[in-house]
């Protein structure tokens, strides 16, 4: 199994932060993962994506140039990826923030009202935890109590009270998609 | 907070990252720095590690200065590093032919983007002409490891500090924007030197027990003593070409073509290798591990029985020059080159090793 995946948003939205959960999760399980950020002049309220790629096997190229999954936090992300998802892949996105429907038959989509969810949680911020919770559940790519435990990791250092939104944003994810 | 860091444990980190803990754990006593994308989060790693680890870390004025502060820290036999991107690079050749004359140990990261000029911030290889050839002025050259991923990063950065030692000479990394700022899992191996360090006792300055008046240079006026210091020079690199090519073969014993490429290219060109391969195309791949001193030999060898070669590469045919110069007519050698930030895609290597196949005579493919 190899699963190559694109998260895309706008500064901010912790795209970054979902792209290393998911390596640093992915690890954990003992699988091979690769974790590229689009870098460089990128600005809170600009765009912004990464690659990641999770697999049973050693990983050559951390290159996504055909995603099987995408997880579209913003409506610009959705029209710039939407189009290079593999025939039979996933499109999860925020239908908090982008108001239309995907236009391609031949994926799978998953709506995700991250932004509105994550603000019944406590906050907004938290929405990127919903898009992973429902991600992780649905394809079960990776098990959500070891992303929640690389979100100790990752997010060390932020008091209690942070984590547990975060892990219940998490959880609410995934009851979406149950 | 140095026993924060796992070592010998696997964890998720950045190349940048991972370069700079392999000097700390190598001993590295003096990181120099000056900002630039893509390597800027090495400089922020060592400006955190090396206070913790009570070492010195400068921010310099200028990447001129953070060489020159290298020179003077090699002087006295402390290990000393200092790394920027290809600009910046460039401004540091004075500094680097200096010490490569003067026989002094440094090791150094380029984390090359897209040039020439001050270029883009995206990855590319096109400083393989500075890193192979020396870089500065003169007669001299540097050894220079082309890893492929996180984990070699690591492991090259350790080894690039004893090679400096054991041959006092300027040893570098070449990487690219995507090994820079990409994360993957490596395990943060304990630094062991290699068998054969030699002492730095007997130049180094400073040293109360020296008896002699020392002294270091690269300024050779007396007749005949610039001619005998680059014939002693390349007595030393003759004998890191002996001992020090590295490189790899995939797949090459039944392949008709087989692509020549290094860091990022070459695992883009691993990925197209194993899709072509499941689509009947036999083909393998020669990675060089050290691009100087560049496996010449092996490359020989292996044309023997290749007749095509195809060279990915992130510059426009660079280090195609050393594979025609290795392969010494007895293989047609072909050129897939990207360059300025744009980085080779797997349905296009594919598409230019069914041109290669389908080729003639003579012929050679180039995708521009």
């Amino acid at each position: 199994m190899t699963q190559r995946i694109r998260c895309a948003g706008f500064g901010g939205q912790g795209i970054v932060l979902m792209g290393r959960l998911i390596a640093h999760a992915a690890m954990v399980e003992d699988k091979h993962t690769t974790f590229f950020p689009q870098y460089g002049a990128a600005m809170r309220g600009g765009t912004a994506n990464c690659s990641v790629i999770v697999s049973d096997s050693a990983i050559a190229s951390p290159m996504v140039e055909e995603p099987d999954v995408v997880l579209i936090m913003n409506g610009p992300s959705l029209d710039k990826f939407e189009s290079t998802v593999k025939p039979g892949g996933w499109i999860f996105y925020n239908t908090s923030l982008i108001d239309r429907e995907v236009e391609r038959d031949d994926v799978n989509v998953i709506k995700v009202d991250a932004n509105d969810i994550a603000k019944e949680v406590g906050t907004a911020r938290a929405a990127n935890m919903v898009m992973l919770g429902a991600f992780s559940k649905k394809l079960g790519t990776l098990d959500l109590d070891t992303l929640m435990s690389s979100l100790d990791v990752q997010l060390h250092g932020k008091g209690d009270k942070v984590m547990e939104m975060n892990r219940e944003a998490m959880r609410r994810g995934a009851a979406l998609v149950e | 907070m140095s026993e924060k860091i796992p070592i010998g444990e696997k964890v998720l980190m950045k190349g940048n990252e991972a370069i700079g803990e392999a000097a700390v754990q190598a001993g590295c006593r003096a990181f120099f720095g000056y900002p630039i994308t893509p390597q800027n989060e090495l400089t922020a790693y060592m400006s955190r590690r090396m206070l913790e680890e009570g070492r010195a870390f400068i921010q310099s004025e200028s990447e001129i200065a953070a060489i020159n502060m290298c020179f003077g820290a090699a002087t006295v036999g402390e290990r000393s590093m200092t790394s920027s991107s290809s600009p910046g690079i460039s401004l540091k050749q004075e500094g680097i032919s200096y010490m490569a004359c003067a026989e002094l140990p440094v090791f150094y990261v380029n984390v090359n983007r897209g040039g020439p000029g001050l270029g883009n911030i995206s990855p590319a290889q096109s400083d393989y002409f500075q890193s192979t050839r020396g870089g500065g002025h003169g007669d001299y050259r540097v050894i220079a490891f082309a890893p492929s991923d996180v984990q070699e990063l690591y492991d090259f950065t350790m080894l690039g500090f004893d090679l400096a030692d054991k041959y006092r000479n300027p040893a570098m990394i070449l990487a690219d924007g995507i090994l820079g700022q990409m994360m993957e899992p490596l395990v943060l191996r304990p630094y062991e030197p290699i068998p054969d360090l030699p002492s730095k006792q007997p130049w180094r300055l400073g040293d109360p027990s020296t008896p002699d008046a020392l002294l270091i240079t690269s300024l050779i006026l007396n007749t005949g003593g610039m001619e005998e210091r680059n014939l002693m020079l390349q007595k030393k690199y003759d004998s890191i070409v002996e001992n020090e090519t590295r490189y790899e073969e995939v797949m090459t014993d039944d392949a008709d073509v087989v692509m020549v490429a290094y860091g990022t290219a070459s695992r883009i060109a691993r990925s197209a290798m194993e899709t072509a391969r499941e689509q009947g195309i036999k083909v393998g791949l020669f990675r060089p591990i050290t691009i100087w001193p560049y496996p010449h030999e092996p490359l020989n060898k292996l044309a023997d029985r290749v007749k095509n070669m195809l060279v990915v590469e992130m510059s426009l045919g660079q280090m195609w020059e050393d594979v025609r110069l290795a392969v010494e007519g007895k293989a047609r050698v072909h050129l897939h080159g990207r360059t300025g930030g744009g980085v080779p895609t797997q349905p296009d290597i594919i598409r230019d090793l069914k041109k290669v196949l389908a080729s003639k005579d003579g012929e050679i493919v180039r995708n521009f």
